[in-house]
């Protein structure tokens, strides 16, 4: 008899259920530790930041792109932090939001998005050239990728970028996604982060949704359906400008 | 039944999805755009009109209030889930433009806030904890 075999194969087979142990872990640590520093982190800004350096083990150990999921044994973390339960999750924070509260960010909330696009397809743009790359197209698809992870690849197909390119692009946009989501809750106060409306202009300009969810998750979780409403139109608005407007934009500067 | 409280939300997500879908189309993108943010908008304004009609039972609401809070579990899951390797295996690029967009877009926020009026702002108040 081999218990650690009979275990494992209990915890492949009932992947979904069993996540919920090794969350349920990860959260107890992650408030114990909350505890230890008198609350002044919070206990999810911990369990994130442990979850995404589980996810780096992960990642190596296995070799996947989907971080500890790709372990066998935590398999059923793919299928509860996939994108079904967890946008099922992010409708459901809505419950308790005013629609007054919605209707008050008015014109700055539209506007937030087309800035939030603008500007990290423009540092994505300007990076790429300082560090050598000068052909249209590789810039598109690099600074694509930079505004939303999402968005690099579509382009990248669009256009005829490298894949090389659409990699590091993606890179980048994960990487703003993670950092967004340590990020935030340190900085929170400073951006005047306390206020549906507020919530809402951030969701726009920062446009990642898992890190625009998750950093504000961190910092309360009440702010979070304000943030996550316009944050979903982002990604949708990056494809639709990256490779038309952008594009010809980058065009027209690079000659 | 709690299930009517999934069931509530799920009918959200699905018209949400389909809405989304529709306009993805009709702009001419690949996927989704805002399917979610359009299923939180119908969930807020049909569950509002319940409530005032006095149509949802408790048990009903609690279906749709699990899920709230199983929300920061599945965003831990999420981030399980990351691929973390990759993004930090990017190269100089994908880390300068990567920690540079955020630092640049933090900034940004203060800015875009200014221009709704003050009067509209609140903070929220301390009222239910996790």
């Amino acid at each position: 008899m081999n218990f650690i075999d009979i275990a494992v194969g209990i915890f492949v087979k009932y992947g979904l259920v069993m996540s919920f142990i090794t969350i349920g872990a990860i959260m107890a640590v992650s408030i114990k530790l909350s505890e230890m520093t008198n609350k002044r982190i919070a206990g999810s800004a911990i369990a994130i930041t442990i979850g995404l350096v589980l996810a780096y083990f992960g990642g190596t150990y296995a070799g996947g792109s989907h971080g500890l999921a790709d372990i066998a044994f935590f398999s059923g973390i793919g299928v509860m932090g996939g994108k079904m339960l967890l946008n099922y999750g992010i409708v459901a924070t809505a419950m308790g939001v005013r629609f007054e509260e919605i209707k008050k960010v008015g014109f700055a909330g539209v506007l937030s998005l087309f800035v939030g696009v603008f500007a990290a397809y423009g540092v994505g743009a300007l990076v790429a050239y300082a560090l050598g790359y000068h052909d249209p197209v590789e810039v598109c698809t690099i600074a694509s990728g930079t505004t939303g992870f999402l968005i690099g690849p579509v382009v990248g197909e669009a256009l005829g970028g490298s894949s090389a390119a659409v990699t590091i692009g993606v890179a980048s946009g994960v990487l703003k996604a993670v950092i967004v989501m340590i990020v935030t809750p340190y900085v929170a106060k400073r951006i005047g982060l306390d206020n549906p409306q507020t919530a809402m202009v951030f969701g726009g300009i920062l446009g990642t949704t898992s890190g625009t969810v998750a950093g504000l998750a961190a910092t309360d979780v009440r702010l979070v359906p304000y943030g996550a409403m316009t944050a979903t139109f982002f990604s949708g608005l990056g494809v639709l400008l990256c490779p038309s407007v952008m594009f010809l934009l980058t065009k027209m500067i690079l000659g | 039944m709690v299930i009517f409280g999934g069931m509530i939300l799920s009918i959200c997500m699905f018209l949400g999805l389909f809405v989304g879908d529709l306009l993805g189309k009709a702009i001419g993108v690949k996927g989704n755009v805002g399917g979610i943010g359009f299923a939180m908008l119908l969930l807020v304004v049909v569950v509002e009109y319940l409530l005032k009609n006095d149509m949802i039972s408790q048990k009903a609401q609690d279906g749709i209030y699990y899920w709230r809070y199983m929300y920061i579990p599945l965003v831990v899951a999420m981030a399980c889930r990351q691929n973390v390797v990759a993004a930090l295996k990017g190269g100089p690029v994908a880390i300068i433009s990567g920690v540079l967009v955020v630092i640049v877009l933090f900034l940004l926020v203060p800015l875009v806030t200014r221009l709704i009026p003050k009067s509209k702002m609140e903070s929220i108040d301390e009222e239910e904890a996790i």
